[in-house]
């Protein structure tokens, strides 16, 4: 099953490379990671999204809290939860596609943020299915380029990951 | 306030840590370090031969000791040679502090002359590293190191020194600090109570019990409370071969230690158990075997400090993350105010079971009228010595043979390469120890195997005048590799025998010390003890042992812990 895992990690060089290396060290696979630092310039906030069993969920977790300089982490996969990611696509565009794929962006809602004769770029924010469904819905055949951030996530309602 | 060198501050630092002893080796990036070292008299230094030794002799000091050990040296190939020791240390959760050399910041990246990223390079073998980034910076990173290597499940921490860090020509304030407060890393330091209560109770409800005991009681200190628990149950208690000593060998209650080549009554008693209580033991696959056929019939209470040891291989019914010692004391005054009291007919029925098992196989092996047979020079060792010694091993069959026949009754005795099962441990180890218990017994039990990947280490034995007794139990061969081959591979001994063994007397010799060559039986006990009694000079006896012997029992490859052969021909 696929998880969410968020991470505050101390904002120190070194500590992104622990995580990373922990997980190829111990057999675990990374669909995605994002780290960038917070408001508090001390920590970073870390998330990956990753597969596999409740016992592997369970030890990709415990090992993690292992690392001394991974301060907190939840799974955000345990209860209610937003994910979103953002994804930049280049599509070719010319002729009467122009037409038809900004009425798809429009339906899925994003943005054409750059514009050349042949070419349009595309803006699209959602959880990781709408950016597939996107990528389906315009056929990979006009696609020139995709660049995804991967998944960032928080819990919905009053719960928050702080220290 | 006192101005100091980040070099002075680094020795100061570990002076006000209590390290008695630096085992090391110099190089450019560390000079600067060597230099405050030579000016102080505080730390004594030991120079190895090779890197690798300095590491395990850190190791073999803090498995005698319980305290840190301490390596100093220099960058590159100083710093990757301790790898290997590091990563022996990792494995047995080992406290340890290993400070290591670097080229100046200037330099990092561009791949300067002995310049490696040691961070990177051991990130995966140690509990944490650390790199100075500013030579102020020195105290507190000195005290974390101590105190993460040596807190919780302990390990070891490699601090990265680039050269420019400990320059002569720039003074700073010291001062140590008294704690050190880290907000990511808290272990545990109770268990949880309702846990507790409930794995007591479990325990007294229990009627084929089982306690299954690990380092971690040896690491934890526990040894006490496990030893005045299990009396007061009365229940049979088997221990990893990193848990031995943690409870007396020659106790009646003792089975022996289980797994691959544990005892036949300490395997059974495992798969027919109903109730395991795993005490600071990690379920690895030299215990559990194939863990799907895992005492099937069996609860499982585990206590660890690191939770990620618990469900890892195998799911525990009752999880209790806290360090043993407290968890122990806790449990020990649940089962004395407690009504209930273990069904003494069960167990009764029990032991009985248990006592069949022992004398079923009862760890017999063949003797030989003129052959010596290595489980009887670990026999005759532990009678000379009182079983008293400490024992260092290398890894291999005598290994095995050291734990099954020499037995422990006190921890921190025996002295073993159990999880990396790292050959050429052996000899430094014991240096180790003979180093900070010079009035003890040392035996290095090794293999000719073993012995010849540190062998350069008789000369540091010469310059500290290090008296360890090395008993080389020589089989012409590898002989675990060969056992495995003869077992699996029809008998195709590839690569296993060592052809062109060196003369270990003259090499001895060569080296200051003294060398005895036993190959013949009637010889083997005077000479053991001619060997023994030369009390101030590092004797290296050179036993010729059967060449064909195989360690019994072994389990079955993917079976379960009942499946095992118990000798060439009988498989139970």
């Amino acid at each position: 099953m696929r998880r969410i895992i968020s991470v505050l990690l101390e904002n120190e060089p070194g500590a992104l490379s622990r995580v990373v290396g922990l997980f190829s060290q111990r057999n675990y696979n990374i669909e995605t990671l994002t780290v960038a630092p917070t408001e508090d310039e001390t920590l970073s906030r870390l998330t990956v999204t990753t597969r596999g069993s409740d016992r592997v969920i369970e030890q990709i977790t415990k090992q993690l809290n292992k690392l001394i300089e991974v301060v907190k982490l939840v799974d955000l996969t345990e209860g209610a939860h937003i994910e979103r990611e953002l994804m930049l696509v280049k599509l070719k565009a010319t002729g009467s596609q122009r037409a038809e794929i900004k009425r798809t962006v429009d339906i899925f809602r994003g943005q054409i943020v750059d514009v050349t004769s042949s070419v349009y770029t595309v803006q699209l924010t959602g959880d990781s299915e709408k950016l597939d469904g996107f990528i389906q819905a315009v056929g990979t055949s006009g696609v020139l380029e995709v660049v995804r951030t991967g998944v960032s996530g928080i819990a919905r309602g009053e719960k928050v990951l702080s220290l | 306030m006192e101005l100091l060198s980040g070099a002075d501050m680094l020795i100061r630092a570990l002076q006000d840590e209590g390290v008695e002893y630096i085992y090391g080796y110099p190089g450019g990036a560390a000079l600067h370090i060597y230099d405050a070292l030579f000016r102080q008299d505080k730390v004594k230094h030991i120079l190895v031969r090779h890197e690798q030794a300095a590491v395990h002799m850190a190791d073999g000091y803090a498995r005698a000791t319980g305290k840190p050990g301490t390596v100093l040296v220099t960058s590159g190939p100083g710093a990757t040679n301790t790898i290997t020791g590091i990563a022996t240390a990792f494995m047995d959760s080992i406290p340890m502090v290993v400070l290591c050399g670097q080229v100046a910041s200037t330099l990092i990246g561009e791949d300067a002359f002995q310049e490696t990223d040691m961070i990177g390079v051991s990130r995966p073998v140690v509990k944490h590293n650390m790199s100075v980034r500013r030579p102020q910076d020195i105290p507190e990173t000195i005290r974390k190191a101590y105190y993460i290597a040596s807190t919780g499940r302990p390990g070891p921490v490699v601090v990265d020194i680039p050269k420019d860090m400990t320059s002569p020509n720039e003074r700073y304030e010291y001062s140590y600090p008294k704690k050190v407060k880290l907000r990511s890393y808290n272990p545990a330091v109770r268990g949880h109570a309702g846990q507790i209560k409930k794995a007591v109770d479990m325990l007294l409800a229990a009627k084929r019990p089982v306690i299954y005991a690990g380092g971690g009681v040896i690491l934890g200190k526990a040894s006490d409370q496990l030893t005045e628990l299990t009396r007061r149950l009365g229940y049979p208690i088997t221990n990893t071969l990193m848990g031995i000593g943690c409870y007396p060998a020659t106790d009646k209650q003792h089975l022996g230690w289980l797994g691959m080549h544990g005892t036949y009554e300490a395997n059974m008693a495992m798969h027919h158990s109903d109730l395991i209580l795993a005490v600071g033991a990690r379920f690895d696959d030299r215990v559990t075997n194939a863990t799907e056929k895992f005492c099937p019939g069996a609860r499982i209470i585990h206590i660890d400090i690191d939770p990620a040891s618990i469900s890892k291989t195998v799911e525990a019914d009752v999880p209790i993350v806290g360090p043993v010692d407290a968890v122990l004391k806790e449990m020990l005054s649940l089962v004395r105010e407690s009504k209930a009291r273990p069904d003494a007919e069960a167990l009764a029925a029990w032991w009985k079971q248990i006592e069949e098992w022992r004398a079923f196989h009862g760890m017999r092996y063949e003797t030989s009228p003129d052959v010596i047979k290595p489980q009887e020079v670990i026999e005759l060792l532990w009678k000379l010595t009182n079983g008293d010694a400490y024992v260092a091993s290398d890894v291999g069959q005598h290994q095995m043979f050291a734990a099954q026949y020499y037995k422990f009754d006190k921890p921190n005795r025996w002295i073993n390469s159990g999880g990396l099962g790292t050959m050429g441990f052996g000899l430094p180890a014991a240096m180790g120890v003979k180093l900070t218990h010079p009035d003890a017994e040392v035996l290095c039990i090794t293999g000719e195997g073993s012995i010849q990947m540190n062998i350069q280490e008789l000369s540091t034995c010469k310059q500290y005048n290090l008296p360890v007794k090395i008993i080389n139990l020589n089989n012409q061969a590898l002989g675990m590799v060969k056992q495995w081959q003869d077992m699996n591979y029809e008998s195709r001994h590839s690569q296993s025998y060592m052809e062109s063994l060196p003369d270990f007397i003259k090499l001895a010799e060569a080296y200051g010390h003294v060398g005895i060559r036993i190959d013949r039986k009637e010889d083997l006990e005077p000479k053991l003890r001619e060997a023994l009694a030369m009390k101030d000079r590092l004797v290296f006896v050179d036993v010729y042992v059967d060449r064909f012997e195989h360690v019994y029992p072994m389990q079955v490859a993917r079976g379960a812990m009942k499946d095992m052969w118990l000798s060439k021909t009988e498989r139970v």
